[in-house]
This record gives structure tokens, sequence and C-alpha cells, in this order.
């Protein structure tokens, strides 16, 4: 592990400082604040640690937050949709500092190169280490999307995360992308690996023919005199979302009314604390927040939303807190509860960044870290190419990483548009960084990496950008699947995300020509649903272009014009 | 944690479709056609939804919360879409279920005898995003719910 030492740091420190850039990290670590930043108050008697979506990133890596999250109807100007300034200003964050770093996208390339890199399940265990030593039996929840996500979960079928993660000292688990590596393999592992160890728990999912649950629905902890449940919640579109073959047997969905009878049935068996583990993703977790009474938080993920405190809804038994805790390993949320009398009194959040180079490495996960890696570090380490620009993934249209797998697949297969889908997990590379195989793993590693090569008529482009347009805006977040935008190459278009289903999408254009319905277009792509879908991997067809081209100019973002988002804080510009 | 064993598991060990029929010989399951004793023809064949009310005779239908429809927001698999129909309305003698942009939206028609409790289950094929109503009969009267179930192409999620 090439964690960079203290006094690497202070050079780089020193270098930043140089070049002008508002230097928080220096002071803070020149006054030993680095720690203050992590010495977290205890307060209460019930603790909650939460990460969710690390996507399997065991490595310190850079993850820039997205500039364009857009709220639509009544989610607009409210959190999660606040990007930049907007979101430092609602949350009262300092402007340049190390926590507008971590939470905003501004002034990115220098604060990163300031700051340094994030994550890493080294520095996550002596967090959440040092926490724990503070706070007795607190609880470790994973929101999910551990197995999937970079090179060696792939490679080990998910068995690197969930050493990992036993090693880390989860306790309880819900899921999404782990469904992806097929239903026998996470039965598998919830049954030996992770018996008696970690609960894997989930009130929607039940078997498709008579409805029988398939995992615990919630877990029943007791804490400091406390009894606390813990319910789970899985990704609901998973089966649309991702291919429902790997998973035929069961059936997800909200299922708000389970949810409601799970809540009140740990209610009765004497639970003082109820709190979900959801990767609903945030919008999904408020409209139920509002529905479902008697859960005092909703810890949730799936957006990658990393929102600083929590959104308080009103309900008719009181109130729920909804938070998110962001992606990448990039934040452990800490969640005190203080309960008196059988009741909560009070609370304290906090969305911790993780910055590695504040936190030294856990020796015992540095080593095995460094055993899952050492049979694949030549393939991992291999550099493809050096990136001149910023590449990113997360945003709700497009980003540079997107646009870059787009040229790649349509250069390389002849096509004439490209399609990328808009998955949110994926690092960032800074400019003058070398692109590695690992790093084009972390945007392409799933067990569907098929490259295609499709006819399509004009009116099929249309219909499928319209249905994953209302997928992501559709203004009732139960019927939103997930997701953002497909990332599209080649074809310009004008979006509306406040008009109705079929009306968002209009004016499309290729190289200046509008698009005919019933002309047919050669259209790349990657990761089809459909199953016994064939084509070579899409990491081995961008691979082959970055060695070709050696160098990656900084890329043209292909973004549609936006109408009727004038004003919208989830959007710059 | 224990896992539980299902009654798939169950029915797989026993052989499976072997023991479904099973039970549908001795009369405990029976298939749906054996209850289509009246076949309304105009209204299964009505090519939209005011001709398959018509079919219905419930040309005027009010909204009841004792007549709830349970379908899902957004279908995981358009071809079998399930929905569960339970009327708390009393003495309700038929609870019929149509999708307004199916071809023939009129899916399904249960008639119960008296005392019997009005709750059905059923899948529905669905080949774009729709409305789906919930019909109840009782006394005469006409009762109605719905819902839009999305159906979508997929992928792209995460």
């Amino acid at each position: 592990m090439s964690s960079m030492n203290r006094r690497e740091f202070l050079q780089i420190l020193a270098a930043a400082s140089a070049a002008g850039f508002a230097l928080d990290a220096r002071s803070v670590w020149a006054a030993g604040k680095g720690d203050s930043l992590y010495d977290l108050k205890k307060f209460g008697n019930v603790h909650l640690l939460h990460f969710t979506d690390c996507h399997a990133q065991l490595m310190p890596i850079y993850f820039r937050e997205p500039s364009v999250n857009l709220g639509i109807g009544g989610a607009q100007g409210k959190a999660p949709h606040l990007v930049g300034e907007h979101l430092l200003k609602a949350f009262g964050i300092k402007p340049n500092g190390i926590e507008a770093h971590a939470f905003t996208y501004l002034d990115f390339e220098k604060a990163a190169r300031t700051y340094g890199k994030v994550g890493g399940f080294a520095h996550l265990a002596t967090l959440v280490k040092r926490l724990r030593a503070e706070r007795p039996n607190a609880l470790l929840l994973d929101g999910g999307d551990t197995w999937q996500g970079s090179a060696t979960a792939l490679w080990s079928n998910g068995q690197d995360m969930v050493d990992a993660c036993k090693l880390l000292g989860v306790d309880i688990m819900a899921g999404h992308w782990e469904f992806t590596l097929g239903d026998k393999r996470v039965l598998e592992i919830v049954e030996k690996d992770f018996k008696n160890k970690i609960d894997f728990v989930a009130q929607n999912i039940k078997t498709s023919d008579f409805g029988d649950k398939v995992f615990e629905p919630y877990s029943l902890r007791e804490m400091n005199g406390v009894k606390v449940a813990v319910i789970g919640q899985a990704f609901p579109y998973t089966p649309i979302a991702n291919p429902r073959w790997m998973v035929p047997d069961w059936t997800f969905g909200i299922q708000d009314d389970n949810m409601q009878k799970t809540v009140d049935e740990a209610r009765a068996k004497g639970a003082q604390v109820v709190v979900v583990l959801s990767h609903n993703g945030m919008d999904v977790d408020l409209k139920m927040a509002g529905r479902v009474t008697g859960i005092d938080a909703i810890l949730g993920g799936h957006t990658h939303d990393g929102v600083p405190q929590p959104v308080i809804v009103k309900n008719g038994g009181g109130q729920t807190l909804v938070t998110n805790a962001g992606s990448n390993g990039k934040f452990l949320g800490v969640l005190d509860f203080d309960v008196r009398n059988g009741r909560i009194s009070d609370f304290r959040y906090k969305l911790l960044p993780v910055f590695s180079n504040l936190l030294p490495a856990d020796a015992e996960m540095a080593a095995l870290i460094d055993k899952v890696r050492a049979p694949h570090k030549s393939k991992l380490e291999e550099k493809l190419a050096v990136s001149e620009g910023l590449l990113y993934r997360r945003g709700n249209f497009n980003g540079s990483w997107d646009q870059l797998i787009l040229d790649a697949i349509m250069e390389v297969q002849g096509a004439d548009i490209g399609f990328s889908p808009g998955f949110r997990w994926g690092t960032t590379i800074l400019p003058g960084q070398a692109i590695t195989f690992e790093h084009l793993m972390d945007q392409t590693a799933i067990t569907y990496p098929h490259a295609t090569l499709t006819e399509m008529s004009g009116e099929q482009i249309k219909t499928i950008l319209e249905d994953v347009g209302d997928n992501l805006f559709n203004p009732d977040p139960y019927y939103q699947q997930g997701g953002d935008m497909v990332r599209v190459g080649g074809l310009q278009y004008t979006c509306t995300p406040d008009a109705g289903m079929g009306k968002r999408i209009t004016d499309m254009r290729l190289k200046g020509k509008p698009v005919e319905a019933d002309r047919k277009y050669k259209v790349a792509g990657w990761a089809p649903v459909a199953e016994g879908a064939k084509g070579e991997p899409v990491w081995d067809v961008v691979a082959r272009y970055l060695r070709d081209k050696k160098t990656i100019t900084p890329r043209k973002l292909n973004q549609p014009k936006l109408m009727g988002m004038k004003g919208n804080a989830g959007f710059v510009g | 944690m224990e896992m539980n064993v299902t009654r798939r598991t169950v029915l797989r060990g026993a052989g499976s479709l072997g023991a479904l029929s099973a039970l549908i010989m001795a009369g405990v399951l029976k298939p749906t056609a054996a209850y289509a004793a009246d076949w309304n023809k105009a209204a299964f064949e009505a090519k939209d939804t005011a001709g398959a009310l018509k079919g219905l005779g419930a040309a005027t239908t009010a909204d009841s919360n004792d007549l709830m429809l349970k379908v899902p927001d957004i279908a995981e698999n358009g071809a079998v879409v399930p929905v569960d129909v339970i009327s708390k309305i009393p003495n309700t003698s038929s609870i019929a279920i149509l999708v307004e942009k199916n071809p023939q939206p009129l899916c399904a028609q249960f008639d119960f005898a008296n005392g019997a409790v009005a709750e059905v289950s059923a899948r529905l094929k669905m080949g774009q995003t729709s409305l789906v109503k919930a019909i109840a009969k009782a006394d005469g009267k006409f009762y109605t719910a719905q819902k839009e179930v999305k159906v979508t192409v997929g992928g792209c999620g995460g």
C-alpha cells in the first residue's frame, strides 16, 4: 500500500500553498487539528456507524461529487438535490475548507491535490476502531453495493469484500449490486461466510411464487440496555435496473405495507429504537418516511448523496431522520441517540469524510488488502494511457469518464451513436494521472459487461431516452427506477426534465441533422440486462482504445441542452 | 442468522409440479377455468375501458377506501404483473380487474357466492405503462380503486 506519509503530505501541502490555494488542511494538520476532524464527542447511549455504496473500493481513491443533481417537482431546491455553493449554504459549510471539498465538486482538482485521496478500507478501519473505542457496543451498518465495483471484487466473486467487511466488523448489511453475483452466490455468502457474524437483512425480498421471505427482515439487538431493531431494505428495483435472470425466483419492490408491519412487529418485541438500513435512494426514503410511522431513522444509500445532516420528515407517528452517506468509502455516518425511559430524547449526526492522509492505515486490514491484490498486481497496475484532463463519472447527464467510454466504444465498433449506462459508481482521475487497468475496472467491473452494437430506428432511440428520462425525473420518487440518465455519445438532444413522460426529449440531432424516426442507426452500448447477451467485455474494448491513444486529451462532454431548469439548485450555470 | 426453508424448497423436494398437480387433482386447488361459468363476452372483448365497463354494467362507479388494490409501482416483468384486490365492502359479489392500455382492458372477473371473502390474487400481462383498475360490485352498485403501474425497458440503474 503506497499511502503517502506525513512528510510527503506536508510537502504537497506546501507546494499547493505556493500555488495560491486556500489551505485549510495545512493549518488543520499543523495545529494537530487533523485529529479534531475525527474527535467526535460521544453522545447518548445508542450508536450507529453507517457506510454505504463503497463499491468495493478497498484502496484510497479520488471521488468528485456531482455538479448536476436535479430535483424535480417537490424535490427541487432541497437536499439531496443541492450542488456546489447551494449545498454549502444550505448546511452552513465554510467555502474552501476540507469539508467543502468533501461535500462538493468545487475547485475539485486543486482541492484533491491538497487534501489527497479519500476512503480505503485500511483507513476506514482505523476510523471505525477510534469511534468504537469511545462508543461501546456501537453497531456498524453496511448499506450495500459493497461486493461490486472493482477488479478484485469481480475476480474473487465478491470474496475480497466479504472478508474485508468481516474484518472491519460489519454487524448488519442490506443489498443491491450484491444480487448481480446471482442468487446462489448471495445465499452462499449469507449462509456460510456471514453465519453468526453479519446479518443480511431485507424486508422487501420475497419468493415470487408464494411470497415467502428470503432473508430475515430485521435484526434485533440490545445495546447498552436499549433494544434496537435494524430493518433491511434492498434496492426495490433490482430486477428491473439489473438483470432479472440473476435473481429469477425473487421479487422486490418498495413494500410500504410490509415495512409498516415489520416496524410494528419490532416495536411489539420491545424495540425502543427502530432504524431502516435502506438502499431505496434518498428520494424514495424521503417519501417512505412520510408514509410509514414508527421509524426513528432511515440510513440511506443508492443515490450516493453525501448529505451532511439528516432531513427530518414529520409523519403521523412523530418524525423520522433521513440520511444518505455518499459512496466509494468516502464517508462514515455517525448517528448517536440518547434513549431515556424507553424513548429517544435527542440525537446527534455527523457524516465524517474519510481522508486517507489524516487516518493512518490499520495494519491488519492493510495486510488483508495486500494479500487480495498480490496475485493481480501487474494486471491492476498496467498503465493504459495518461489522462490530460479530469476524469469523473457522477452527474445526472454525463461525466468525462463516460464520455471516454463512449468515444472508445463508438470508435472501436464504428457506431454513429453510443449509450453508456447511468451508473453512479466509479472513481475519479486527476489531470496528469496514468489510467491503469484497475481504474478502468472501477468504471466497468460488472457481471454483464458485454459491449454491444445494435441497429436502432430513430423512434426506438427516442423511446429509450424517454424511458430512462422518466426513470430519473418522474416527480413521484416511487416511479423512479434508479440510476442517472443514460450517457449519450454522438447524438445531441434537448431535455426538459419537468415535462411529462414522452415529452422530455426533443430536437434529436446527429452531426447537425435531425434524427429520422424510421431510419436505422448503429448504436454502441454495454451492460445489456437480457439473458444470453453476448459481446466482448467492455473493459477490453476500452483498454485497446486507451493503449492505442496513449494520451487522452481532455474530453468534450456531450450534454443535452437543458430546458426549464433555470434557478434549480441541483445545477450550476 | 437461520435461513427459513421456503415453500418453494419444500415443493421442489416433494417433486415440485407433481405436488401441485396432486393438490389440483385432490380438488384442493381448482383451475380458474372451472369457475368461468358466465363468460361475459361483450365486456372481455371490448377494446377500451368504457366499453368494458359498459359490458360489466358498471357505467357509473364510485371511489371506495374499502376496496384495496395492490400492484407494484414499477413492474418487474410486464408479462406477469402481480395484483391483489381485497374488498371490505359488505356483500361484495364480484371483482373485476382492468388494464386501461391493454388491447382488451378487462383481464379478469371473479364472482363470490354469499359470504365468501372478497379477496383475489392474479397475474396481469401489460405491454406498457397503464392505469390498473379494480371494480367491485356490491348490492348492485359499483366501486373502483386504481393505480398506475409503470412498465419500463429497464437497465441503466445504479
